[in-house]
């Protein structure tokens, strides 16, 4: 049997990652187009109704791994690569993230497979899966394809949306040896919250600082930015966040949270593909850089070409003038 | 114990990179240079090394590539590598991650590492698989993106950051771990150690000194095939200001802003 197997992430609490939904749905149009169905995996502490509730997906079947463990990628290769040999699914498919990169990229040795990452959209051509992979900085996409089955896709954040239905999903418990090497990691914590729990997602207005800010003391500087503004609030890159500039919860991208506020003024950030996924849907977009060339400026509607230490605090005195 | 990095040679940032439309490959014949994430792998292990909790005998440096690759293996050298193993061979052209993440494990396993250490990702491919791939070629628990190791007994203790926030995970040896740029601060290389790099031994091995049965590797062993390269959909290009003027720039910000009535 052919068919699309689709790794579910949860959190510890049980609720699915929206991204995963996202490839969840994306799995069952395309194995309907395809004549063929999609599946889910799910490993660790589900209950059953979290996991035949998967249905509203799409999905027609849900396989749990109840032993192993949620959280690390090696020991989800292990139950992965057993349910695609076990019943001959000829894609894998994972929402973005992280551990679906690295799923993915245990499941390429495993099984000697194809696989594409950062895909932004899966089409069918000739009975066969084709992922559109954006290269070189977006610069150009590239119709990637698989040379033997199965094919793994790992999907860029927020590539594909969540589509909800009705109709619940059969439960499959599967038993799954672990290979010797994935009991070797072991999760000491998972999910850890560093920093203050700022709210970022109700603002209109987003300040986001990065590296160029130079030292946390920077972001003094963009929070009275924001505060200039209605409604204005401090968004973070994960280079100021892992250096501990600012807190996890004001992060945006890959690894952090999606916004789309009315502005998004980026000062001091590169606008790499893994920030500009959680944030280039903002209504306008406004960057500034002291380097004419970064990739920001790809993305923004206004750019502005200069160093920040110069142009932000007058920007902050001049809105706050404005508004009198 | 043996740390062994892998490193990549890539075009240089200055570069305009671009594929040729006649291989489907990335077109390597400008200035190449030594991946720039790899130096925090490079910096990582001499960290290690100077930690003293691990008894660190030899970091090596590996990388899979043409001639020019030689540099980068050069460069890490300057770093801190004591020598250098280069996997070079024609079949190896047009090698995916699959092919490229096996020839890559295949020439590891030569030097049987305790601790493989690479980057969090290629400047040029960008793929940020290859540590996984490798790591389960070779049977050791792996992890990508760490920003903090600690030596914890005969473990080593990582920070990263994931889908909920920041995990710390234990990772028993050997094991295979990809660095984050923020992991550390790369030092910049001595005069010494620059000139000193030239002396040090470096390995040149064919496919076939590894074990790699060329049928697995390059465009042969490769199961992904590019169909097509398309220009993404045009988006209207943003207006720009340079700043000369600062007062001057940013009263166009303001007008800019009030016109979307964002103020
Ligand atoms: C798996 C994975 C997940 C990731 N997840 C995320 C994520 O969730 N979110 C995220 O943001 N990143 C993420 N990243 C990291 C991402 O790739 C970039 O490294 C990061 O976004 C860069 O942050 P930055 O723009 O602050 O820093 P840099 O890239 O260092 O950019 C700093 C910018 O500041 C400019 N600058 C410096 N000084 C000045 C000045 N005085 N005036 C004006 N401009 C100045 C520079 O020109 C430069 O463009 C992830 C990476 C990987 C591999
Ligand atoms: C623009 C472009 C897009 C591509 N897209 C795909 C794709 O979608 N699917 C696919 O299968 N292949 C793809 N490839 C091919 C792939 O990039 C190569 O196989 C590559 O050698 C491995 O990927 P990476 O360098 O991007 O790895 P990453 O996983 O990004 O690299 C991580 C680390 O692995 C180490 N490393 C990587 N390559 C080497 C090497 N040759 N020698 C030593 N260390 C190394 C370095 O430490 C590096 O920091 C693409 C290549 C290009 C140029």
């Amino acid at each position: 049997m052919a068919g699309i197997l689709v790794y579910a992430l949860h959190d510890d609490e049980g609720n699915f990652n929206k991204n995963s939904l996202g490839a969840l749905s994306e799995a069952a149009k395309l194995a309907g187009e395809l004549g063929t169905e999609a599946a889910a995996i799910v490993v660790g502490d589900v209950s059953d109704d979290g996991a035949a509730g998967l249905g509203k997906y799409g999905v027609t079947k849900v396989y749990r791994a109840k032993n192993v463990p949620e959280g690390l990628a090696q020991p989800i290769v292990d139950a992965m690569a057993k349910v695609i040999q076990d019943n001959g699914y000829t894609y894998a498919l994972f929402g973005g993230g992280l551990l679906g990169f690295e799923i993915g990229a245990g499941l390429t040795a495993r099984l000697g497979a194809g696989v594409t990452m950062e895909v932004t959209k899966v089409k069918v051509d000739g009975g066969k899966l084709v992922s559109e992979r954006p290269i070189l900085q977006d610069s150009k996409i590239a119709d990637v394809g698989y040379v033997s089955e199965p094919g793994i896709i790992i999907g860029r954040l927020n590539a594909f949306d969540v589509v909800e239905g009705s109709g619940t999903a059969e439960v499959v418990d599967v038993d799954v040896e672990l290979s010797e090497w994935s009991t070797k990691a072991e999760m000491i914590t998972r999910g850890e919250q560093r920093g203050a729990d700022v709210d970022i997602e109700a603002a209109d207005i987003l300040i986001g600082g990065g590296r160029g800010l130079g030292s946390a003391d920077g972001f003094k500087d963009c929070e009275e930015l924001a505060g200039a503004f209605d409604n204005g609030a401090v968004a973070a890159t994960r280079a100021v966040v892992d250096a501990g500039w600012y807190p996890y919860a004001a992060q945006i991208g890959q690894t952090g949270k999606t916004v789309a506020p009315k502005l998004y003024l980026a000062v001091g950030v590169s606008g790499a593909i893994q920030h500009k996924v959680g944030m280039q849907n903002s209504e306008n977009i406004v960057a500034i850089n002291k380097d004419a060339n970064a990739p920001i400026f790809e993305f923004s509607d206004l750019g502005i070409v200069g160093d920040l230490n110069k142009i932000m605090p007058k920007l902050t005195e001049a809105i706050k003038a404005k508004k009198g | 114990m043996k740390i062994c990095v892998l490193v990549k040679d890539v075009p240089d940032a200055a570069v305009q990179k671009r594929i040729d439309p006649g291989t489907m490959r990335l077109d390597r014949s400008g200035e190449n240079t030594l991946n720039p994430f790899d130096t925090h792998a490079i910096e990582a292990a001499m960290q290690l090394k100077e930690g003293g909790e691990l008894q660190v005998d030899e970091i090596v440096a590996v990388t899979m590539g043409t001639d020019t690759a030689a540099r980068a293996l050069q460069k890490a050298v300057a770093l801190g590598a004591d020598r250098s193993v280069h996997l070079s061979d024609a079949s190896l052209a047009g090698s995916d991650v699959c092919a490229t993440g096996l020839a890559l494990a295949k020439v590891l396993e030569s030097e049987s590492p305790d601790l493989v250490l690479l980057g969090q990702q290629s400047d040029d491919g960008e793929c940020y698989t290859i540590g996984a791939v490798v790591a389960d070629h070779l049977k050791m628990p792996s992890l990508t993106q760490v920003i903090d190791m600690k030596v914890d007994g005969d473990k080593i203790r990582c920070e990263r950051q994931a889908e909920y926030g920041y995990d710390t995970v234990a990772l028993a040896l050997p094991a295979v771990i990809s660095v984050g740029d923020a992991i550390n601060e790369p030092r910049y290389p001595s005069l010494k150690a620059i000139m000193g790099a030239k002396k040090k031994p470096l390995d040149s091995k064919s496919a076939g000194d590894v074990g790699i049965d060329a049928g697995q590797v390059g465009e042969a062993g490769s199961q992904t095939t590019v169909l097509a390269l398309n220009d993404p959909p045009q988006k209207e290009a943003g207006e720009i200001i340079e700043d000369e003027d600062t007062a001057e720039t940013v009263e166009k910000i303001v007008a800019w802003l009030e016109e979307r009535k964002l103020i």
